[in-house]
């Protein structure tokens, strides 16, 4: 396609002036406010992944025993794990709330013929997470 | 004190210096002058070799998109006003390579905009005896938002991606490529959507979502595109569960 | 070609992924990293827990929780190894090393609930 060739052709010649090409600096996330939020998002996968290695040991020290589980519980306690399981919390809440509150966009959900409300899509994400969370309160701590 | 602004302006000058330098300006700041305004100031009275573009000075022809006080902004709807007391620094739009002063380099946005095909698309065309096409206003509703942009870029200097990826298609040409797809009168999302899915497509847009921030028409393109990945996806699931099928 | 058509699957893992751990992981690490640890409160009956845990139904459940949240974690991280570090051109180590793993541990995951004591 000619505009491709154009292009190329008035790049670099003897006689026409250097563009000035600046790359992005390795801190390009911390320029502004909402990239250090976009990358706080992003670094919330880390601590998903722990949690579910977490999850999973837990689970496996329940199978193994009471006594077994009371030593997970104690393993728990420790400083390093206590401070990374609370980090991982306000990461996962950090990653919800942006999850819920994007969701509309990837969502347009249509109701006879007109669209509906972001704001009613997101409420109905939060209102799925208040009742996923009383459930599952209801099923752990129950009985 | 309101009487004069410093606007410190990035320069350019290949053929003098192969960096950037700033240059102080002091211009008047009338409550009514935009950025604009100051930089045709300095051009007519103070330096004439001040390079920019600019044209309509009301925010639809999209060519005065600069860097201002670090964020993209359009300079003829970016009142002096706001920066009181300044200085304003004026410095060309990010990401893009600079070919002289504030002006930069649009040929690659040019290009990609052409490649999504952003014009009605049809299998066939109907006859013009047969009369125009009807649209609803529930129809038109569905893609106008898209419609509204001015291809001034202001979203692919926003753009994160675009900045360490200037092979990223970018948000523009994708929300103009929805704003077709979207279009009930188009028939060509499947050729579009060979091109969006491509590796510099769609799939590398992460939704930081600052190119809807910045947008001065209000496009939304971050939501265009989140929209379209999850279109695209279920088609590309199609193709990858039943690949004749979808041929 | 199989770069093209493994991207949407991608990308629908880590949305069903995404909504998935909203859901559901944050009352888990309140309860289970820091309410229980700390004694906030009465841990339940451990009969109860061991009950639930071993349920097959809630065994499936946390299979499809932990598979689904991995995958997920797996493309954002691959995403901000690109654009936090810059080492795009690293791609197919990026995606062996991000999807690889969420593989691994998903067997992992489901060898161990199919084997709970």
């Amino acid at each position: 396609m000619s505009d491709h060739s154009i292009a190329e052709r008035s790049t670099y010649t003897e006689y026409h002036p250097r563009w000035l090409r600046r790359r992005p600096s390795t801190y390009w996330w911390l320029e502004r406010r909402a990239y250090l939020s976009f990358i706080t998002r992003e670094l919330s996968s880390i601590f998903i992944a722990w949690f579910v290695v977490y999850l999973l040991l837990f689970v496996r020290a329940v199978s193994l025993g009471h006594a077994r589980y009371l030593e997970f519980v104690v393993w728990s306690r420790h400083p390093v794990v206590m401070v990374l399981n609370v980090v991982t919390l306000f990461f996962v809440v950090f990653h919800a709330v942006t999850w819920f509150n994007l969701a509309p966009k990837a969502m347009v959900v249509h109701l006879r013929g007109k669209r509906l409300p972001a704001s009613l899509i997101s409420a109905s994400n939060y209102g799925a997470w208040v009742v996923t969370t009383a459930v599952l309160l209801w099923l752990v701590l129950g009985g | 004190m309101a009487d004069t602004i410093t606007i410190q302006v990035a320069r350019y000058r290949p053929e003098e210096e192969g960096v950037q330098t700033l240059q102080d300006y002091e211009v008047p700041c009338p409550k009514d002058w935009v950025v604009l305004d100051g930089l045709n100031y300095i051009k007519d009275r103070l330096d004439g070799s001040l390079s920019f573009r600019w044209s309509c000075r009301m925010g639809v022809c999209g060519s005065c998109g600069m860097t201002v006080n670090g964020e993209p902004k359009l300079t003829c709807e970016t009142f002096l006003s706001e920066y009181a007391g300044g200085p304003v620094r004026v410095e060309p739009l990010r990401n893009f390579p600079i070919i002289r002063d504030l002006v930069v380099e649009i040929g690659d946005f040019m290009r990609k905009l052409v490649r999504v095909k952003p014009w009605i698309v049809r299998d066939h065309e109907k006859p013009v005896a047969e009369g125009e096409y009807l649209q609803t206003p529930d129809q038109l509703d569905e893609f106008k938002q898209f419609s509204m942009c001015i291809n001034c870029m202001l979203c692919y200097s926003a753009c994160p991606i675009y900045g360490l990826e200037p092979a990223f298609i970018g948000p523009a040409a994708i929300a103009l490529a929805q704003r077709y797809n979207l279009d009930s009168r188009d028939e060509g999302s499947h050729e579009r959507l060979e091109i969006l899915s491509e590796h510099d497509g769609i799939w590398g847009c992460t939704f930081v979502g600052e190119c809807t921030q910045v947008c001065p028409k209000h496009v939304d393109p971050a939501g265009a595109i989140q929209r379209y990945k999850l279109t695209a996806a279920l088609e590309g699931l199609k193709s990858f569960v039943l690949p004749r099928s979808a041929r | 070609m199989a770069r093209r058509s493994l991207e949407p699957v991608l990308w629908l893992l880590f949305s069903a992924g995404g909504v998935v751990s909203a859901l559901v992981l944050p009352v888990l690490v309140l309860l289970l990293g820091i309410a229980f640890p700390l004694g906030w409160l009465d841990t339940p009956n451990y009969e109860h827990l061991s009950a639930v845990v071993r349920h097959p139904i809630t065994r499936l459940a946390l299979f499809g929780i932990c598979v689904l949240s991995l995958f997920h974690a797996a493309h954002r991280f691959r995403f901000t190894l690109y654009d936090g570090l810059q080492i795009k051109h690293l791609n197919e180590m990026i995606g062996l090393f991000c999807y690889g793993g969420a593989i691994a541990l998903s067997i992992w995951a489901g060898y161990l609930l199919w084997r709970l004591a």
